[in-house]
């Protein structure tokens, strides 16, 4: 393991071909994630940010292409190294996709139980005690999923994948359909918690004040590739088209005048 | 380099020193617990307790919360405890945990078992009161619907009742004829096998005439139309209306009794007598087929016995109560569906509470159908 603990990179993929039927989503594409940094991801609606994120997690089979996570080659769901690496990532989905059976508390606990033997009264504390660092009161530790609102999903789906403490972190437009002031406090919390825990973060978002405040890096999907990848003020004198209209059109100009 | 995880307590004057050495990480908890377990008793006969952190690799929050309980253990009972050579890249996760289970509240106690069974039972008789008002409403909803489509023929969904006739009646054919057909063939076997004693074989046909006519045709059919049927009329409309389909629908200002729950209702009730017909014919000719092959009775004498045996009355018996039955069944359905909450678990109980309580209502009445035929004579 601590080999792998020095490398450079933490996610790298190489030549990635993904379709569906006739249409190929992901066209040769290449991408590295560096170790401790937190990647942004855009791309236009429907354009392939998802499926490359689903991709790199196995969940969806590719038709050519290399990908390793932590220097472990990733093959499918049913593969025998991406079930051993998918200790090391964490997920949060775009729905949260938490255990609708099962309480808030047991739902962090879920990964833990799983995967190490531990004493319950131990799982309750590092549930507990992770519950309030994604910034959740003690108290809702025992409510069900379905008496949670939209951004305390998207907490405790946060402190379940990070119930293991995994070194990445993928997030699925982790503050969309939250409020300016929920999706600010969940991008500090993204921040605060990456830089405590040291971890990679691959994050897919549209929200333009995400990828300026959360984001060290944010790399650019259109037609298939990556087209632009650096800092947010490298992508925004980008000359692609697609990159230009992105972070130049009216909307994210009404939203941040400064970037002009 | 450390692979493995320690934890040193060295006892320094009246104080005791504890290194934790090596990673401190979750992959090695069930080392690390044991480890925090067994300074226990050095820790609570000191007076200070220092926790050197110089020798810790790794650590992960859930190692760093074991040291952490390790210190709060000590400093509660009145001891100063404190972590020195915390090196930076851990100081932040360590403040992070300082921070954490600070006020947990004390869990629930468990009630006593005995008052907990009572208040369910209390609570099962009050939903007991519920089922049946809920029962009542869905019944008079769809009779409001019904009377709207009598004064307006054209609001009626009639694609959406044909789709759910083909559902539930057509696609139903096969599994009802094979599952009649063997138990009109059981009946008559066992008729034919127990009669032989007293020479009345050839009263096995009145026997397998009138139980299936009256009896066991419509009620096998109603409960396999309940556990086939009404089970998929409730996961449907559970699924809707928990992906909010169904708000979608009213806010759009259609009611959704007449859009969702008539046509499937409707389709019950047109499809059940029609099943149950096809089924009674089918235990006939398994009744019939025993008899050729093993009560040696030719198809014209059975044929011959089976008239002068049964009656239309028999049949209108059996056939009449096949609508209620299919009302019951799809009143039930529904409502249970539409009573689904937002988990993927309430959607299975409702599932289930459904086909158990058609199937059970559906017995009773026949129960019911059995004294009230009885008492007129039929």
């Amino acid at each position: 393991m601590m080999p792998q603990a020095q490398q450079e990179f933490a996610i790298r993929v190489r030549d990635l071909i993904v379709g569906f039927g006739r249409q190929a989503v992901l066209d040769h594409l290449l991408l590295d994630v560096r170790r401790g940094e937190v990647l942004g991801l855009v791309g236009a609606s429907g354009g392939g940010k998802s499926v490359l994120m689903r991709t790199i997690i196995g969940l969806i089979p590719r038709q050519g292409g290399t990908i390793e996570v932590m220097g472990q080659p990733i093959g499918g769901t049913h593969d025998r190294t991406t079930q051993g690496a998918a200790a090391k990532w964490g997920i949060l989905f775009q729905q949260g996709a938490l255990f609708s059976s099962l309480t808030v508390r047991q739902n962090v606990q879920f990964p833990l139980r799983e995967n190490l033997v531990l004493s319950q009264e131990l799982m309750d504390e590092v549930a507990t005690a992770k519950l309030e660092m994604v910034g959740l009161r003690a108290q809702d530790r025992d409510k069900y999923p379905a008496e949670l609102s939209g951004g305390m999903t998207k907490r405790v789906a946060l402190a379940r994948a990070l119930a293991l403490d995994p070194p990445i972190l993928f997030l699925d437009e982790p503050t969309s359909g939250l409020d300016p002031i929920a999706a600010g406090d969940f991008d500090a919390l993204i921040k605060t918690l990456q830089k405590t825990l040291g971890l990679t973060v691959f994050m897919v978002t549209h929200d333009l004040a995400s990828l300026t405040t959360v984001c060290d890096r944010v790399a650019a999907l259109a037609d298939g590739k990556i087209v632009a990848i650096g800092l947010m003020r490298e992508l925004l004198q980008s000359e692609h088209p697609w990159v230009r209209a992105y972070f130049h059109g009216k909307r994210s100009q009404m939203l941040q005048p400064q970037m002009r | 380099m450390n692979s493995e995880p320690l934890l040193l307590a060295t006892p320094s004057g009246e104080g005791l020193e504890l290194r934790p050495e090596g990673p401190w990480i979750s992959a090695n908890v069930s080392k690390l617990e044991a480890l925090s377990q067994s300074v226990g008793k050095d820790v609570a006969r000191s007076k200070a307790v220092t926790l050197d952190m110089a020798g810790v690799s790794e650590l992960d929050t859930l190692g760093a919360w074991l040291l952490e309980k390790l210190l709060r253990g000590a400093t509660s009972s009145g001891r100063s405890a404190e972590f020195v050579g915390v090196a930076d890249n851990f100081g932040g996760l360590m403040d992070e945990v300082r921070q954490v289970n600070r006020n947990v509240p004390a869990p629930a106690s468990l009630p006593n078992p005995v008052l907990l069974r009572l208040s369910d039972l209390g609570k099962a008789t009050i939903g007991a009161r519920e089922d049946i008002t809920i029962f009542l409403q869905m019944l008079g909803a769809l009779f409001m619907a019904v009377v709207g489509v009598l004064r307006k023929p054209r609001s009626l969904r009639l694609t959406s009742l044909v789709y759910q006739l083909y559902r539930i009646g057509w696609q139903a054919i096969p599994i009802v004829v094979l599952i009649t057909f063997l138990i009109g063939a059981i009946i008559a076997q066992q008729g034919f096998f127990h009669f032989r004693r007293f020479g009345a074989e050839s009263y096995t046909v009145d026997m397998v005439g009138i139980l299936v006519l009256r009896e066991l045709g419509v009620l096998i059919v109603a409960i396999m139309v309940a556990g086939r049927s009404g089970s998929a009329y409730t996961a449907e409309l559970g699924s809707m209306k928990m992906r909010e389909e169904i708000d979608a629908l009213s806010t759009m200002g259609l009611d959704p009794i007449n859009v969702l729950i008539l046509p499937r209702v409707a389709a019950l009730v047109i499809a059940l007598p029609i099943l149950a017909f096809i089924g009674s014919i089918a235990a006939l000719y398994g009744g019939g087929l025993v008899a050729q092959f093993y009560g040696d009775m030719g198809p014209a004498i059975y044929i011959a016995r089976l008239r002068e045996a049964i009656s239309v009355t028999h049949f209108e018996v059996g056939i009449l109560k096949a609508p209620f039955m299919a009302l019951v069944i799809g009143i039930v359905a529904c409502s249970e569906g539409l009573r689904v909450k937002g988990s993927a678990e309430s959607l299975g109980r409702q599932t289930t509470t459904s086909v158990v309580k058609s199937i059970f209502l559906v017995i009773v009445l026949d129960g019911l159908f059995a004294i009230f035929f009885a008492s007129i004579g039929m």
